[in-house]
């Protein structure tokens, strides 16, 4: 479904990115993780169209993406962000909020997909006329999920989307991410710094560090330990866990 | 240097008459690390900075007893309060990036957090500030000090703030959430040097966090809040073995990767938590 090859991003003369490899299957999930500043947002927002300054080729269910990409493709791929409070628009509503990709794409029956919406991400109907501040922190990355959803997108970017939630509230968004992906058959690439969510989510993933993916493996893999490169292992090393005495 | 609080209770007034954000809290501290753990909004924050007064000026605060080495933080004078803050106890924010003076640099903010208390010349007080900031393992700490905290990465700011935090020798150190914008190596670097600082200095140290697991591992001590409750009281390495059905929520809803899980358990609060 999503296949990214030899990616570079420069920064003026920072290269942010250096030389990215990986592929996505239908309806799969890939995460990337790595320190701040290892490039891995980079490497989502070059995905996403949100930065045209790359070079290397990438393609999205077979279509080669260019530097800028036409309104189809915004249809088809959308974003999530860590900060749903910074991403909605905080004057207005959900309503409004939820409305906005449907007009954009001419997509008609407003009403009935909006609500539907709510149902899908498990919102009350009454949030349709909240605004952002309003609602609670979690509520809002719902708002932020749903939103994504309206146009009917075949793939999801997810960076960081639940680092900023408590973690009673991201373990319900990692389930409805979870039941979404189920339903819709959607393709996933997220990015955290949480090795833990990472591999609840993604069969597998990559681990970057400097601009380079140094090491792809499967969560399992991750899980038992089978790892190759010393940041892997730092890193694996650094996340903390309850210790069963 | 001990800290007491009994029974407090802080309010703030609403469109529905007052509402309580932290209810009834008791809890002592000594020369260890306790450390409170609870979700947004269930009052740990509050209750630490009530001990330092440095709430918002609508809440209603009363206790028991809310002493600070003896001294009764519900009658100091404001003057009383100024000894206490920032020079016997420190307060250690989340964000470098919005805690440190945007327009000083890292040594001059030191610098003044030294000389409110030790009352030197300039030039010793940017030595000392220089020291502090080798003290707290930054490697070129001319540089840092010369360094305004835009240039600063986030691990650096951190130390910055710990730095001056330690400038006027705290007895108690407050450390709010000082480590969850870091990254993982950073976090543990920053956990390793207060650690080392506590024991070295003797003092006591309150860490505020959302993470179970951090807090169970550098802590000695364990109060799990809810809804501006003190639901459970533990050593922290019992933390695993918690009785109560909140503690065991949050336990059970963390993605781990020692036990894959299917699904992630969701929190179904119990009202009864609330009484």
């Amino acid at each position: 479904m999503i296949s990214v090859q030899e990616l570079r991003v420069k920064f003026g003369t920072v290269e942010a990115v250096r030389g990215v490899t990986f592929a996505v299957g239908e309806g799969s999930s890939f995460g990337i993780v790595g320190e701040s500043g290892s490039g891995k947002s980079t490497v989502l927002r070059a995905l996403s169209g949100l930065n045209d300054d790359w070079t290397g080729r990438m393609t999205i269910a077979g279509h080669a993406l260019a530097p800028s990409r036409g309104r189809d493709f915004f249809r088809r791929v959308q974003m999530v962000f860590q900060d749903p409070y910074g991403s909605l628009h905080p004057r207005q509503t959900v309503d409004r909020a939820l409305s906005e990709p449907l007009e954009v794409h001419g997509m008609g029956d407003v009403d009935r997909r909006i609500r539907q919406a709510l149902a899908e991400v498990a919102l009350p109907p009454s949030a349709r006329f909240r605004y952002p501040h309003q609602l609670s922190g979690g509520q809002r990355q719902r708002v932020a999920i749903a939103r994504a959803l309206m146009s009917e997108p075949e793939v999801l970017l997810l960076d960081e989307p639940t680092s900023a939630l408590d973690v009673s509230v991201q373990a319900e968004v990692l389930n409805l991410l979870a039941d979404l992906q189920d339903r819709r058959k959607l393709t996933y690439v997220m990015v955290s710094h949480n090795l833990a969510v990472i591999a609840h989510l993604c069969p597998q993933l990559g681990v970057m560090q400097g601009g380079e993916m140094v090491e792809m493996l499967s969560a399992e893999d991750l899980r038992a330990g089978r790892v190759r490169h010393p940041h892997t292992a730092d890193l694996r090393r650094l996340s903390t866990e309850l210790e069963e005495a | 240097m001990k800290v007491e609080i009994a029974n407090l209770t802080i309010s703030f007034p609403s469109p529905q008459g007052m509402s309580q954000a932290v209810r009834g809290v008791s809890m002592t501290l000594g020369a260890e690390k306790l450390g409170i753990v609870g979700e947004s909004g269930s009052g740990k924050s509050l209750t630490a900075r009530a001990l330092l007064r440095l709430l918002p000026p609508a809440a209603v605060v009363t206790a028991d007893r809310l002493q600070f080495d003896g001294i009764d933080i519900l009658k100091a004078s404001e003057r009383d309060m100024r000894a206490i803050r920032g020079k016997r106890a420190g307060l250690i924010l989340q964000d470098p990036k919005y805690a440190l003076n945007p327009i000083m640099t890292a040594g001059a903010q030191i610098a003044e957090a030294w000389r409110n208390q030790k009352k030197g010349s300039a030039k010793e007080a940017m030595q000392a500030a220089i020291d502090l900031l080798a003290q707290v393992q930054i490697r070129d700490p001319k540089r840092v000090a010369a360094a305004y905290p835009h240039e600063l990465s986030g691990g650096m700011g951190q130390r910055v703030m710990i730095a001056m935090m330690l400038a006027p020798d705290p007895e108690l150190l407050i450390a709010d959430e000082p480590t969850s914008a870091l990254d993982a190596s950073v976090q543990a670097e920053i956990l390793r040097l207060m650690e080392d600082l506590v024991s070295r200095r003797g003092m006591g140290l309150i860490l505020i966090s959302h993470d179970l697991p951090l807090v169970s591992h550098f802590c000695d001590r364990v109060a799990v809040m809810y809804a501006g409750r003190v639901v459970e009281e533990l050593a922290a390495g019992e933390l695993v073995r918690a009785q109560h059905a909140y503690t065991r929520g949050l336990l059970d809803c963390l993605p781990t990767l020692s036990h894959p899980k299917g699904r992630l358990a969701v929190m179904s609060r119990d009202p009864a938590w609330l009484a």
